[in-house]
């Protein structure tokens, strides 16, 4: 069926067992999902759970495609709105958000190293430059701290930048202008300024691209007062999240993943755009409850065939919204399972993962059956080898043996 | 004074009137010393030193109206950082207290040569730079006494000064960090075609930031209206300017971008700077040649925006274009449509760095006298003043005595000004809110942790309602039906 990761290297590569491989047909959920109409109003907010905020009254709850795959057999199926949609890779996606919310408001330039001419060292850019121009497409020098900051300045001036780091790592290098002038400047000025900025870019474990380039950063950026962070998984999520975070008047930073950018699905035509703060139901369950984001979903997804197979129903959430957490989703989750497991792609120590089992602790503490287990990457540096980097990041067969421990 | 009202309040004797008429216009002829605008030509104290470009001319227009502002302003700053010297020692301002006396002249300066469309950002030492833009008196003490009617609502404290409305971004405390931003605002400038420039203050501390050298080669490359203004008071905290820099001439620091070095204790020749800064970072055309035909001169200008790599090739085919008589050579006068500039502005600051600092370790008091009896801002405008005949000793101390009654007015608001609520922790982290403001009415402004607080973005209780109003409540119910709607496809079975 269609390739998953195109140009990335064989399926085989996502996880050790050769049984594993993506067929995507066995991810199809029920397949309709439809768009209301829209009455005048230029886009529609799609809830996790495919309700449409169009009309407060009325809007019969829609199922969302929850497969991360579109396939020939379920597209006929998929839609039955008027539109077909577009299948279209996860990269295609984000550019194609970025491009309609640079035609909407003139005020969206982006900026970073090789977006322009280059078209962006992950094609996220591709063609903008020559549509919008130099001065709305900007090639920086290699110089993340200033660039940042002259980001950060425009957008205290009512411009709405899009910053790319071409690497998330790379953003290191900022992290004093993205704590104190982004994070902070809104709450410092006494509510005078925002900052309506984004800051994106490519993190997490790659194809053994070695330790500094293999970084995650939600880990780092989640103390920040003041920003907000989500991590976008599938095309469609993906094209919503990008707008909805430069529609925001607050600093979203947007973490996208290095092996996640060909993935392809079919997305609507319409305008629509997902909500910064709400998780994504995957696939609703009864036994227990696992919250992933980013790559770390299609891992669990694929533990969730063989925890089927084995009898189990695990319901999974994609919280995308790293700050601040989804705890409405995650709490009735909870409340309905009584078990949780966090699978995620962060270091054990101080990551996502560690600061969602505090929140979920907290807040939830009495309906949980079992302690929380959180399935998080080694604390070491990512190695290069290939088979040391595949043990330091959470396989689906760990998710497995954990769900069995957490149910038992 | 007398004599005039005596003069309006006699109506009877006409004669008598006409009598006192020439009387009262002779005393009249000092008395509106504050609308005079004659223009009066003042010579800069100390010429400008240039790099790679050409100095403005040290002979600097002003007037009676304008040097009695600048007096005014500064002797206002000088009474207000005095005062907050005695507020920090009663306690009354906390943390830190970064206080400009002696560089009132670059705040003042600067403000005479632009408008308040043009942005200026500047380090921690903001509060005469925020005053300068507009900023009140009130606003300043009770934002450092950490008051709700503070310019950013007791939130931001000494360091952290803005003025949104008249373009003045703060106010920060990360040395050297506001270069960045200022570019960017600069870059904002020219992205939505604003014909104004930004100045973007700095220290001679700050200087050697790496991010400043980044900004300028993204400034220079991008030909940004940024100017970049290094306010050297010769000592970053407790270390002097030739034991932290190789090179001391910062405004030579641009390598490829112009720099004028000022002598920061006087505000004309501040002025004059700033004017001249703006100016060229502004043109789009050439000072001169009106001998040239309008569509040559475009191109001409075309050439050596874009390309002044080829400069020489233009000068030998354009001869007359030589009558640009202002400049030696015309590569200097191609030199100055360099959008990119910086400014040393050569100051003094009497006081320590902070309020911690005794300000006397690290320089000898000889000097601090030496320079506050020799070049100190306030006193030159006077000696000015007094020199031109503007206004009295008297008169001045005058000034001097409503403004200090003016900062103990302000003093004393602020110190009735009540402190913040403690709902204002949760405010403006976000905007829009997003839950992290306290939805719940009832907890008041005790720290009870109860479990309906809301403790940050992510501690929300299970029942609170987003941020967005017209959102419903999600039942857990209709989730089970979208659960029960999943399980009847064939997916999932593995």
């Amino acid at each position: 069926m269609a390739a998953i990761f195109q140009g990335v290297g064989a399926a085989a590569a996502l996880s050790s067992s050769p049984s594993n491989s993506f067929d995507s047909k066995k991810f199809v959920s029920s397949p309709c999902r439809s768009f209301s109409v829209r009455k005048g109003a230029s886009f529609a907010v799609v809830r996790s759970d495919g309700r449409v905020n169009l009309n407060p009254k009325g809007g019969r709850a829609q199922q969302l495609i929850s497969n991360a795959v579109a396939t020939k057999s379920d597209s006929a199926a998929a839609f039955s709105s008027s539109k077909p949609g577009h299948e279209l890779l996860l990269f295609e996606a984000l550019q194609e958000g970025l491009e309609e919310e640079m035609e909407r408001d003139p005020r969206v330039c982006v900026m970073g190293e090789d977006v322009g001419h280059y078209g962006g060292s992950y094609k996220v850019t591709k063609g903008l430059a020559k549509k919008f121009g130099d001065l709305r497409v900007l090639d920086t020098p290699i110089a993340e701290n200033s660039f940042t900051g002259m980001g950060i300045g425009a957008a205290m001036t009512g411009l709405r930048p899009v910053v790319e780091g071409m690497n998330m790592g790379f953003l290191l290098l900022a992290f004093n202008q993205i704590s104190n002038n982004c994070g902070m400047l809104h709450y410092t000025s006494g509510g005078q300024f925002t900052i309506p900025i984004v800051i994106r870019g490519p993190g997490g474990v790659g194809r053994q691209l070695g330790a500094e380039h293999s970084q995650r950063l939600e880990s780092y950026f989640q103390s920040i007062p003041g920003i907000q962070m989500v991590a976008c998984s599938t095309p469609y999520n993906a094209k919503g999240l990008m707008k909805a975070a430069i529609r925001s008047e607050n600093p979203v930073i947007f973490f996208e993943h290095v092996l996640l950018y060909n993935l392809k699905e079919r997305i609507p035509d319409e305008d629509y755009i997902c909500n910064l703060e709400e998780a994504e139901m995957v696939r609703p369950g009864e036994h227990v409850t696992i919250l992933t984001y980013s790559r770390m979903r299609y891992h669990v997804m694929q533990a969730a065939k063989t925890l089927v197979n084995k009898g189990y129903d695990p319901e999974v959430i994609d919280i995308r919204s790293l700050k601040p957490f989804d705890l409405y989703t995650i709490g009735n989750s909870v409340k309905k399972t009584h078990r949780v497991l966090i699978v995620e792609e962060c270091m054990r120590t101080g990551g996502i993962g560690a600061s969602l089992i505090a929140a979920i602790t907290e807040n939830f503490n009495d309906y949980l059956d079992a302690p929380i287990m959180c399935l998080s990457s080694q604390d070491v540096p990512t190695p290069y080898a290939g088979t040391l980097e595949e043990v330091t990041v959470v396989q689906p067969a760990q998710i497995v043996t954990a769900v069995e421990q957490l149910c038992q | 004074m007398a004599l005039s009202r005596l003069a309006s309040s006699s109506s009877s004797s006409s004669r008598f009137a006409d009598l006192l008429k020439p009387l009262c216009s002779a005393i009249s002829l000092r008395r509106p010393i504050s609308t005079d605008t004659t223009p009066i030509t003042v010579e800069t104290s100390v010429p400008f030193t240039s790099h790679q470009c050409d100095t403005p001319s040290r002979s600097v227009q002003t007037n009676a109206k304008e040097l009695l502002t600048f007096f005014r302003d500064m002797a206002l700053m000088r009474r207000m950082e005095i005062a907050a010297d005695s507020l920090y020692k009663a306690k009354l301002i906390r943390g830190f207290c970064h206080l400009y006396d002696g560089q009132e002249a670059v705040a003042v300066g600067m403000e005479a040569a632009i408008t308040k469309k043009d942005c200026i950002i500047t380090a921690y030492r903001d509060h005469c730079t925020f005053v300068a833009r507009g900023g009140t008196l009130l606003e300043v003490f009770a934002e450092l006494m950490g008051r709700q009617a503070g310019c950013s609502r007791g939130k931001g404290g000494s360091m952290h000064f803005y003025k949104k409305d008249s373009n003045f971004y703060g106010g920060h405390g990360i040395v050297g960090a506001q270069v960045p931003l200022g570019c960017g605002l600069a870059f904002a400038q020219k992205y939505s075609k604003d014909e104004a420039v930004t100045f973007a203050l700095y220290g001679d501390g700050a200087a050697n930031q790496g991010q400043l050298f980044e900004a300028l080669n993204i400034s220079a490359l991008w030909d940004l209206p940024a100017i970049l203004v290094c306010e050297n008071n010769h000592y970053g905290m407790g270390t002097a300017e030739w034991r932290a820099s190789k090179s001391p001439a910062y405004y030579k620091r641009g390598d490829y971008a112009p720099g004028l070095k000022v002598d920061g204790m006087d505000a004309l020749a501040v002025k004059q700077a700033c004017t001249f800064a703006k100016e060229h970072a502004l043109k789009n055309g050439p000072i001169v040649s009106v001998n040239l035909p309008h569509q040559l001169e475009k191109t001409l200008v075309f050439f050596i925006t874009h390309f002044s790599v080829y400069v020489n090739c233009v000068i030998f085919l354009m001869p007359k274009a030589h009558q640009a008589t202002e400049y030696n050579t015309l590569l200097e006068y191609c030199a100055c449509f360099k959008l990119f500039y910086i400014l040393e502005m050569d100051t003094y600051r009497y006081h320590g760095h902070s309020m911690s600092d005794p300000g006397s370790t690290y320089r000898t008091r000889d000097e601090i006298t030496g320079v506050r009896q020799e070049r100190d801002p306030v006193e030159r405008i006077r000696k000015l003043i007094l020199s031109h005949d503007l206004a009295t000793e008297k008169e001045l101390k005058d000034i001097e005595k409503e403004i200090r009654k003016e900062v103990d007015d302000a003093i004393a608001q602020a110190k009735e000004n009540p402190l913040p609520e403690s709902s204002e922790l949760f405010t403006n982290v976000y905007a829009k809110g997003l839950g992290v403001e306290v939805y719940h009415q009832n907890h008041g402004s005790e720290y009870t942790g109860g479990h309906e607080r809301s403790f940050g973005a992510d501690r929300k209780e299970a029942n609170f309602i987003s941020f967005d109003p017209t959102h419903t409540v999600k039942k857990p119910c209709e989730n089970h039906e979208t659960a029960e709607v999943e399980r009847k496809s064939p997916a999932f079975t593995g």
